[in-house]
C-alpha cells in the first residue's frame, strides 16, 4: 500500500518535472543565465569578438563620468516624470468620467481610448513624425488655429522630448485608464450613497472615498508606468534617433548604441545593470512609502 | 408607461430645479469631454488614413484637406511594391502564429504542473519565475545576443521564435485558472484510467478556454508589434518582420508621407481586426491584471 503510494508520488514528480521542463529550460537559457552573464560581462572590456579584458569596476566608474550617459539618465527621468505627471492623472480623469452612472456608450468610449495601445509602435511613431512635422504637421496646424506659435517639435532640442511624451501619452493612457476603471468599479456603491445622504459634495466624495479606496490601483499603475517609462526605446529610436543633440537619447537607446553600433559590449552591460538597480531601488522606495498613502480596504 | 409617469412626478416633487439643471450641465460636460477625448484619440488614425490616399502635394497643403478629391488607392500598391512587404508580412505572421501556439502549449503544461501537481522544489521554481517578471528585457539584450550567436541562430527564424515560446505572464495567468479546477476531477479520471495528457487535453483545456484565449491574444499582438529583438537578432532583409521592415522603409522613403502612411495602415490592420473582434476579452484581461 505505502510502496504503491510512494510510487505514485515519484511518478507525479516525474511528470511534474517533465511538464515544466520546456519552460524552465527556456527560462534559464534566456533569463537567468543572461542575467548572470550580463553582470559578469559588465566587468570586462569587450568589443563583441576576440578576448575579453578584465577591468573590474572600470565600466561603472566610467559611466558616472560619461556626460552622454548622464544626459541619457536625465532624459529618461524627464520622460518618466512627464508620463507620471501628465499621463497618469489623465488616465484617472477619463476613468472617472467613464465610471459615471448615467453614461451611455461606456464600452464604445473605452474601446476608442484603448485602441492606440494595441497598435504597432513602429507604425504609430511614423504617423506621429508626420503629425509633428513643423511645416505640414497637423499638431502645429491646430496650434496655429488657437493662435499659438509653431513649434519645431522633433527638430528642436527643447521640444523633442515633449513631443515624445505627447505621443506616448496618446499611446499608453488607455491602458492605465482600463486599470483605473476596473479599480473604480470595485469601490462599493454604498459608500457613495451614504455620503450623499450626509450631504457630501462631489469633491468630498472624490477626496475622501474615491482616492483612498482607489489607492492600491493607483499604486499599481504608478509602479508599472514607472518601470515601463524607464525602458523607453522605440519612440526615441524611430521618431528622433536620439536627437536632436541627444535630447531624446534615453538609457536603453544609449545601451543599444553602445552594444550594437559601437560594440562596447561590457560598457553596455554595465549600463543595463545600472538600469536594473535603479528600477529595483525605485520600486523598493515606492513600497516603503506606500503605507503612507495606500489604503488596503 | 405608468412607472414613467410615477418616476416623472417623483422627479418633479423630490428634486429641485437647481439640481436637475446641475445634473444636465454635468452630463453635457461628461459627454462633451469624452467625445473630445475620443476625437483626439482617433485623430492620428484618421490623419494616417487620409494622408495615405493623397498625392504628396495634397498631403502638404495647409490648411489640410481631410478628404482628397480623388482617393489614391494606388498608394497602397505602390507602398507594397516599394519594399518586400509580402516577405515582411509572411515573416510576422509565421513568427506570431508559431510563438503563440508554442507558448500556449508550454504554458498549459507548466501552469498545470504548478497549479495541480506536487513535486520537489515546485514553489521555489515558481517564485523564481515570478521574481523575474520585472526584469527589463533590455538588460538581457547583450548576453542573449551572444547566446543566439553561439547557438548559431543569428539570422534564423529560431532566434525569433524559440526564446519567445516561454512566458512567465502566461504561466501565471493560466495557473490562476487551473487552480479553480477541483482535484476530484483528476482523481475520478485517474481511477477510470485516464492519462495526464488526455486529462489536460479533454478536461483542463476546455475549462480554462477564456484564460488560454487571453494568453494567446496577448502573445499574438505582442509578437506582431515586437521591434527591438528582431532588429538585433537579424540583419537580413528576408528575415525582417513588419515593424523592422517599416523602420527601414521609413529611412528609404524620406518624406513620401502618403506611401509611408499607406504602409503604416497596412501594418496596423491585422492586429486592429483581431482586436475589434476580441476587444471585450482583451480589455477585461488588462483590467484583471490591476486587480490582483
Amino acid at each position: 500500500m505505502f510502496a504503491k503510494l510512494g510510487r505514485y508520488k515519484y511518478k507525479q514528480w516525474f511528470w511534474g518535472y517533465l511538464f515544466v521542463l520546456p519552460v524552465m529550460a527556456g527560462f534559464f537559457l534566456f533569463m537567468v543565465y543572461p542575467m548572470i552573464s550580463g553582470i559578469m560581462l559588465s566587468l570586462y572590456k569587450w568589443p563583441g569578438i576576440g578576448p575579453k579584458e578584465w577591468i573590474g569596476f572600470g565600466n561603472y566608474l566610467r559611466m558616472f563620468h560619461d556626460v552622454h550617459f548622464l544626459r541619457a539618465v536625465g532624459n529618461t527621468v524627464y520622460y518618466t516624470i512627464g508620463i507620471l505627471i501628465l499621463g497618469v492623472p489623465l488616465a484617472l480623469f477619463w476613468a472617472i468620467l467613464l465610471n459615471q452612472k448615467f453614461l451611455k456608450g461606456r464600452n464604445f468610449f473605452r474601446l476608442i481610448y484603448f485602441l492606440p495601445t494595441v497598435t504597432m509602435m513602429a507604425a504609430v511613431s511614423m504617423v506621429w513624425r508626420w503629425l509633428l512635422s513643423p511645416n505640414y504637421g497637423l499638431v502645429n496646424y491646430f496650434l496655429g488655429l488657437v493662435g499659438l506659435p509653431k513649434v519645431n517639435w522633433l527638430l528642436d532640442p527643447k521640444w523633442a522630448m515633449p513631443g515624445l511624451i505627447l505621443m506616448s501619452i496618446w499611446k499608453g493612457t488607455g491602458f492605465n485608464m482600463v486599470i483605473f476603471l476596473a479599480g473604480l468599479q470595485g469601490i462599493p456603491k454604498t459608500y457613495y450613497e451614504a455620503a450623499e445622504i450626509d450631504g457630501a459634495t462631489a469633491w468630498h466624495k472624490f477626496r475622501y472615498i474615491t482616492l483612498p479606496l482607489l489607492s492600491p490601483t493607483t499604486f499599481f499603475v504608478v509602479i508599472t508606468t514607472m518601470i515601463n517609462s524607464f525602458q523607453i526605446f522605440q519612440q526615441a529610436y524611430i521618431l528622433t534617433e536620439g536627437g536632436p543633440r541627444e535630447a531624446t537619447t534615453t538609457i536603453v537607446f544609449y545601451i543599444y548604441k553602445n552594444a550594437f553600433e559601437w560594440f562596447k559590449m561590457g560598457y553596455s552591460c554595465a549600463q543595463s545593470v545600472f538600469l536594473l538597480l535603479v528600477l529595483v531601488i525605485a520600486t523598493l522606495i515606492q513600497w516603503r512609502i506606500q503605507r503612507r498613502w495606500v489604503h488596503y480596504a | 408607461m405608468a412607472t414613467e409617469a410615477v418616476r416623472g412626478s417623483l422627479r418633479g416633487a423630490g428634486l429641485s430645479r437647481g439640481y436637475r439643471v446641475r445634473r444636465l450641465l454635468w452630463q453635457l460636460f461628461l459627454y462633451f469631454s469624452l467625445t473630445v477625448g475620443a476625437a483626439l484619440m482617433l485623430l492620428p488614425f484618421a490623419w494616417m488614413l487620409s494622408t495615405s490616399l493623397k498625392t504628396l502635394p495634397e498631403a502638404m497643403r495647409i490648411p489640410p484637406i481631410w478628404i482628397p478629391k480623388v482617393p489614391h488607392w494606388e498608394n497602397y500598391v505602390l507602398a507594397w511594391n516599394a519594399a518586400p512587404f509580402g516577405r515582411y508580412f509572411f515573416n510576422s505572421f509565421l513568427i506570431a502564429i508559431t510563438t503563440t501556439v508554442g507558448e500556449v502549449i508550454t504554458c498549459i503544461f507548466a501552469a498545470y504542473a504548478f497549479a495541480k501537481m506536487n513535486f520537489f522544489g515546485k514553489n521555489l521554481l515558481f517564485n523564481l519565475l515570478l521574481g523575474t517578471l520585472m526584469i527589463p528585457g533590455e538588460m538581457l539584450l547583450v548576453p542573449n545576443y551572444v547566446t543566439i550567436k553561439r547557438l548559431g541562430w543569428y539570422n534564423t527564424y529560431w532566434a525569433l521564435i524559440i526564446p519567445w515560446v516561454v512566458s512567465v505572464f502566461g504561466i501565471f495567468l493560466l495557473r490562476q485558472f487551473f487552480r479553480t479546477i477541483p482535484d476530484e476531477l483528476w482523481d475520478a479520471a485517474r481511477i477510470d484510467g485516464c492519462s495526464r495528457f488526455r486529462f489536460i487535453w479533454q478536461i483542463v483545456v476546455p475549462l480554462a478556454r477564456p484564460g488560454i484565449a487571453t494568453v494567446a491574444l496577448y502573445k499574438f499582438v505582442g509578437s506582431w508589434n515586437a521591434f527591438l529583438w528582431p532588429l538585433i537578432m537579424t540583419d537580413k532583409v528576408e528575415l525582417r518582420t513588419v515593424p523592422v521592415g517599416l523602420r527601414y522603409f521609413m529611412s528609404d522613403m524620406g518624406t513620401e508621407y502618403p506611401l509611408l502612411m499607406a504602409a503604416a495602415t497596412l501594418a496596423i490592420v491585422p492586429v486592429l481586426i483581431l482586436f475589434l473582434f476580441t476587444q471585450r476579452q482583451y480589455i477585461q484581461g488588462v483590467a484583471r491584471t490591476g486587480l490582483k
